[in-house]
């Protein structure tokens, strides 16, 4: 009966009107920037999928456009936030950011190649674990909330300086189990509504859910000012939502599972433009 | 004063005298709008921005009322003229008696 | 009424004729307007008001309003639980009488523009905005 249920209610909730598919457009950053917003799937995904698509497609014209000027994103303002804050002093080492890593800049290409495997501490990190490894441990600082504004902010700033370049996260070398962990999530339907990740964003994507437009589910557009709650959203924030949404307990933010996740759903997007702070609904 | 509210505006640094410019300007703020409940169903009491003005040297080139219907970070964007050298002028008026400016020079050239 | 068949159709015919009728204003609507214009009757002429047919989140949506000789413009959403949104006054170093920001609609509705133009008559412009609700994103 359960089945059933949910068979009906996914061929209810997805529907194809006609102008589902994804719009051509072009995303030019400041004018200055071409940004890869579609191309082709990296090989760890041409089974499933030709051509992989940034979340910016999928969005209405005025959010389009909101994306394309620093000035209009409201995501800015609050890497201008995270800006200060990287050259404030906190914790008993009297240190900012900025005290070892001069400025922003130095972390260009960093947001690009997260997740990324730590060799010294043997673990797949994401880079709020970064973050707050250089808190709690060269800055004598309190740790930040894993989806708190601070670190998000911050996260957002870290992304910014990479805008443009290509998300290239490795899997294999010591992340390959870390990334075959979050692979076999991604593919396990969760929930009363017994739905996987890619029974959205892989076999649905194009398609409307109710008045939504189906995405991908690419992050390379994370942290993302979302206008539902206008402040910027990290990834780990994104995914609680959605598996909430399928009505089953979700894992914790920097959970391993979701460390995981995040390997295997930034690896899809392997080729697309670093984009955040991006905007979507 | 509301908690992290910071004013940005964007202002070309030269033009020639006579010219009209482009002016955005943006303020992270709420914007409570008072329709609003917590978790416990009290409403929020309101709490907005409610004028925005924008002068050049003493003369008033744009005054906004704003009302709860404006979206969280106020975001303006209008045309000025610019009849000499001078500065432009920004202020924002909050509910509770805080008052947020910035300036911005531009030169004839 | 019941709702069957035959008088859900016969509402929709109604429906549709009232689409065809000036803009249906709420009380708080007249009072914003009446408070605007003092009473003055408003007509059609130099204004524009350009908004989103389908606006993705009902929390950001933007509009622009211009007129070549508007001294002020007022913005209303009339499906808006208090109508105001906002109103614009263009001073001596205006470079036009245009301006955009970013606003906050309940749900699909009418937003109306009226200006006040230099000769002190009063005009409007009207549009129809649709809300999209729902899904996971909304």
């Amino acid at each position: 009966m359960k089945k059933l249920t949910s068979a009906l209610l996914a061929s209810a909730v997805f529907c194809t009107p006609l102008m589902a598919d994804p719009v051509e457009d072009t995303l030019i950053l400041n004018e200055e920037i071409t940004m890869v917003t579609r191309t082709a799937a990296p090989a760890h995904v041409s089974d499933v999928l030709d051509e992989v698509i940034s979340g910016w497609h999928f969005r209405g014209t005025e959010t389009r456009a909101m994306q394309a000027d620093d000035f209009d994103n409201p995501g800015m303002i609050f890497v201008e936030q995270a800006e200060e804050v990287w050259n404030t002093a906190d914790g008993s080492e009297g240190k900012s950011c900025s005290s070892c890593h001069e400025g922003t800049d130095s972390m260009k290409g960093v947001r690009a190649v997260y997740p990324k495997w730590n060799e010294a501490a043997g673990e797949v990190r994401t880079l709020e674990m970064q973050v707050n490894d250089c808190r709690e441990n060269r800055m004598g600082a309190e740790k930040w909330k894993y989806t708190g504004g601070d670190m998000t902010n911050m996260v957002a700033l870290i992304s910014s300086v990479s805008r443009g370049m290509p998300v290239d996260v490795a899997i294999t070398g010591p992340a390959q189990s870390m990334w075959e962990q979050g692979k076999e999530l991604y593919y396990t339907r969760t929930g009363q509504l017994e739905l996987a990740c890619a029974s959205c964003h892989e076999d649905n994507y194009g398609n409307m859910i109710r008045a939504d437009h189906l995405s991908q589910g690419q992050i390379n557009g994370f942290p993302t000012y979302r206008l539902k709650n206008t402040k910027l959203n990290s990834v780990h924030a994104r995914f609680k939502g959605c598996v909430r949404d399928t009505r089953a307990e979700t894992f914790k933010p920097g959970s391993p599972e979701f460390v995981a996740l995040e390997l295997y759903v930034a690896s899809r997007g392997n080729g697309l433009s670093v984009e955040g702070p991006s905007i979507r609904n | 004063m509301a908690k992290g509210v910071k004013p940005r505006v964007k202002v070309p640094k030269t033009a020639a005298a006579g010219d009209t410019i482009t002016i955005k300007t943006l303020i992270s703020h709420k914007m409570e709008s008072g329709q609003r409940k917590d978790d416990d169903g009290n409403v929020i009491p309101r709490s907005i921005i409610n004028r925005f003005t924008c002068d050049f040297n003493g003369e008033n080139v744009i005054d906004v009322t704003l009302e709860p219907a404006i979206s969280t970070n106020p975001y303006f964007e209008f045309e000025a003229k610019v009849p000499e050298a001078g500065e432009f002028k920004f202020t924002w008026y909050d509910d509770d008696g805080s008052v947020y400016d910035t300036a911005k020079k531009i030169a004839i050239g | 009424m019941e709702l069957t068949r035959r008088n859900a159709m016969i509402a929709g015919a109604g429906a549709l004729f009232v689409a065809g009728l000036p803009i249906r204003v709420s009380a708080a609507g007249e009072d914003a307007i009446a408070a605007f214009t003092g009473g003055a009757d408003v007509g059609a002429g130099d204004i524009t008001l350009t908004a989103p047919e389908i606006a993705e989140n009902g929390n950001t949506v933007p509009i622009e309003v211009a007129s070549e000789t508007a001294a002020e413009i007022m913005v209303l959403a009339l499906g808006n639980p208090t109508p105001a949104v906002a109103t614009f006054k263009f001073g001596p170093l205006s470079g036009s009488r245009a301006a955009s920001t970013r606003i906050r609609l309940a749900g699909t509705q009418d937003v109306i523009a009226i200006a006040k133009l230099d000769d002190g008559s009063f005009v409007q412009a009207s549009s129809t905005v649709k809300v999209t609700i729902g899904g996971c994103g909304g």
